[in-house]
């Protein structure tokens, strides 16, 4: 018992070490009230940011979305379910529902697998691998507030960067109203999206592919697999565990948006491009309804709590299994 | 042990003691020859003035006050428009507002003067205010008591492009709206924009309903539908009506629906620039259109917004406001001195000659050099009705669904009758 106890490894075994008894029991017990009160004490005043910063405001809202409320003073005028009922047959708020999934559709059906692809050609031997993966990573390192502003002035009818390129190579066609057309508009934000947040996804592919090892393509390569076959039953499936994290953050990040919607668009044209976040910002801090736009925040934490919990569960449960076994496996 | 506890404490209480006796010395001292007391009073001056030369003169001014009041510093807070609006509702409801702060009266002052956030200025300001011009401390008056003093008051109508309208062979600015809807169709016809509008911000547009709305239902139709929370009446209908028959005539730029206000790509740059004839903007569209835009300098002009056929409302019934400021409760004297430095006839003269807004103070008038400018203060001094902006002269969640079915209403997607329906139901929801 005593060879495996820790101060023992410390010392090594040159040291003298003192004889074992009650005494050293008794410092044993001592040392782990000591290691208790510093664990709290490193932890507590974390817990109390915690506390106070992140778990009182969501229970706040929770308790406000019950309340016609105007944001002065507490809430008081007690509604009941009023603001849930009124949020679900809001059609803007139920447009919201359906531009959320629409984005998280073409996030996961169209940008992952645009950012694959890239990551994928960056893993190959090529010259200036790393200046390219540099540039398509750049745009994520700007903020979703300069993007925005980017964008509409590129996007801007006529005069912007997109509508003259496009004239002058005499695709004039192509070019439109972009955000400022209803039928487009999403389509121009996704643009947006994917130009900002597919090198952030290819980042973490790159990471995922170098850490496949080579020799299993190469057995594959021998066993006379062509290049699609390799990415099929190889890469893919070892790419697994990021690609999974990666439409996570992505689903997440969907349901979430809201900055660079607000500079571009403010929502518009005629709540186009409205989403949860925008509306909610709209009730909230334009019209002072902080009752209803809590509750909308609700709907949108339930939404993220559920889809975060399901997706846990069953989809990355693997994933955090393999973390743990592997982990316990090293206690070993 | 008990020792250093025990002077911690002393120095805390030394502290704030120190730190109250100052603000109360430099509260006193506020009238500069004071002068004993060592302590600096710093004041936040929260505007909205970031276009040029505005800016600019504003922090001009803020240091010749320094300069005058050696004890009082002035830190100056600049926001955009919208940007301002949000984040004073945030600081609204933390229930704390900046020392000084732009206001534009109406609803969202009394909001935060019913949460107890605003200084009653009445007598503190009673040596200077009453020698103001009547009509623009009209938005500032909350039951009788003065809560901001202004330091701009104007109105909104069309600025157009002369040099344009003559191609288009129209002589005269159209005094009724079947008259401008025939300048619309002419200037279509010559292939110019007729407007220019920022779809995106929304409150552009709301100015042409509110200002058909007082044409075809008088003056005070819009603050009695607002108390009888009843929007539904013929004359508001007939409003979205004539809304939408210009709507039909499709005279906005390319893109309206996503165009902001002060941006290069724009609304006033649109009409500064030449690419669109008119615009229903505010006293400060000159400055706005040669800031974002070229600016037209003498091409430009200002006509009333034309009286509607059959309406009860008269061509002489202005729809606008000011800008003024207004104190946090509990702000120190040097911000009243301020209010008042600023709204001296020098500092006013000043205003009006740099800056293009209309003079408060009376002496000031003589000031004006822009013919624009003087067309705009002789509509306002023959005004025979005034209405207030109506996203501030309503609380905010009716204000805002007013600027949010006109937006509908000019996107297609709600009938003038919805407006009523909408702008009625949101009025009714605020107690």
């Amino acid at each position: 018992m005593t060879s495996t106890f820790l101060p023992d490894k410390r010392t090594g075994p040159d040291v003298d070490v003192p004889p074992m008894s009650a005494g050293a029991a008794k410092g044993r017990a001592r040392r782990r009230a000591l290691h208790w009160l510093t664990a709290v004490a490193f932890q507590v005043p974390a817990l109390v940011l915690f506390l106070v910063l992140v778990l009182l405001p969501i229970l706040f809202a929770l308790y406000a979305a019950f309340f016609r409320w105007g944001g002065f003073g507490m809430p008081s005028d007690y509604i009941g379910t009023d603001n849930f009922t009124r949020l679900f047959q809001d059609p803007v708020f139920l447009g919201d529902l359906w531009r959320c999934l629409v984005l998280v559709v073409l996030s996961v059906a169209v940008q992952l697998p645009f950012a694959l692809a890239m990551a994928v050609l960056l893993n190959q031997r090529l010259r200036g691998r790393a200046v390219y993966r540099m540039l398509f990573f750049a745009p994520y390192v700007l903020s979703e507030a300069i993007t925005g502003v980017l964008f509409s002035m590129i996007f801007a009818p006529d005069d912007g960067l997109a509508d003259q390129l496009l004239g002058h190579v005499g695709l004039d066609g192509l070019g439109g109203e972009w955000f400022a057309d209803p039928s487009m508009v999403m389509a121009t934000l996704f643009l947006v999206m994917t130009w900002k947040y597919f090198g952030f996804h290819m980042m973490l592919y790159l990471a995922g592919l170098q850490s496949i090892p080579r020799e299993l393509t190469e057995a594959a390569l021998i066993d006379g697999a062509n290049a699609w076959q390799r990415f099929r039953s190889v890469t893919l499936p070892l790419l697994a565990p990021t690609l999974r994290i990666s439409v996570f953050l992505s689903v997440i990040g969907a349901i979430q948006l809201f900055d660079l919607v607000w500079v571009t668009t403010a929502g518009g044209p005629d709540h186009h491009s409205e989403t949860m976040a925008v509306t909610m910002f709209q009730y909230g801090f334009k019209r002072y309804q902080v009752g209803y736009a809590s509750a909308i925040s609700v709907v949108m934490f339930g939404i993220s709590l559920v889809f975060a919990l399901a997706y846990q569960r069953f989809v990355l449960r693997r994933d955090l299994e393999g973390a743990t076994t592997t982990m316990r496996g090293d206690a070993k | 042990m008990g020792d250093p506890g025990l002077s911690r404490r002393g120095f805390l209480a030394a502290s704030a003691a120190a730190g109250l006796g100052m603000t109360a010395l430099s509260g006193c001292g506020g009238d500069s020859d004071g002068g004993s007391s060592d302590g600096t009073t710093t004041i936040e001056w929260w505007n909205i003035s970031t276009t040029e030369p505005t800016k600019g003169v504003w922090a001009a001014l803020a240091k010749k006050f320094e300069a005058q009041n050696p004890k009082v510093k002035i830190k100056i807070v600049q926001m955009e428009n919208d940007a301002y609006k949000s984040k004073m509702t945030a600081l609204t409801a933390s229930g704390k507002l900046p020392d000084i702060f732009h206001t534009w009266g109406g609803g969202v002052l009394r909001q935060q003067v019913d949460a107890g956030l605003v200084e009653d200025l009445t007598d503190r300001t009673k040596d200077f205010a009453g020698s103001l011009l009547p009509v623009a401390k009209e938005p500032y008056l909350l039951d009788e008591k003065v809560y901001g003093i202004p330091f701009d008051m104007g109105m909104i109508g069309f600025w157009y492009n002369k040099a344009l309208f003559k191609d288009a062979g129209i002589t005269e600015p159209p005094t009724t709206w079947s008259g401008f809807l025939d300048a619309v169709r002419e200037l279509k016809a010559k292939g110019t924009t007729p407007l220019a509008l920022a779809g995106k911000e929304k409150w552009p547009g709301m100015y042409y309903w509110a200002y058909l709305a007082m044409r075809t239902a008088g003056a005070a139709a819009l603050q009695k539908a607002y108390d009888d929370k009843d929007f539904t009446g013929d004359p508001f209908v007939q409003a979205g009506q004539h809304l939408q028959e210009l709507v039909d005539l499709q005279p906005f730029q390319k893109g309206f629906l996503g165009a902001a206000y002060s941006t290069p790509t724009g609304q006033a740059a649109a009409v500064g620039n030449g690419k669109a004839a008119m615009e229903l903007m505010g006293q400060w569209a000159p400055v706005v259109q040669a800031d974002s835009g070229k600016g037209l300098g003498d091409d430009l002009g200002f006509f009333p917004f034309p009286a509607v056929d059959g309406g009860k409302g008269a061509i002489t019934e202005v729809f606008g406001g000011g800008g003024g400021h207004a104190l946090r409760s509990g702000a120190p004297q040097a911000a009243v001195d301020f209010l008042k430095f600023f709204a001296s006839e020098a500092t006013d003269v000043e205003l009006v000659k740099k800056t293009g807004v209309l003079p408060v103070v009376p002496a000031a008038e003589s000031a004006i050099a822009d013919p624009n400018i003087k067309a705009v203060q002789a509509q306002l001094k023959g005004a025979t009705g005034f209405q207030l902006y109506l996203d501030q002269a309503y609380a905010p969640a009716v204000g805002q669904e007013v600027n949010d079915s006109v937006a509908a209403l000019i996107a297609g997607s709600k009938s003038p009758q919805q407006v009523t329906e909408s702008i009625t139901q949101a009025a009714k929801e605020e107690q």
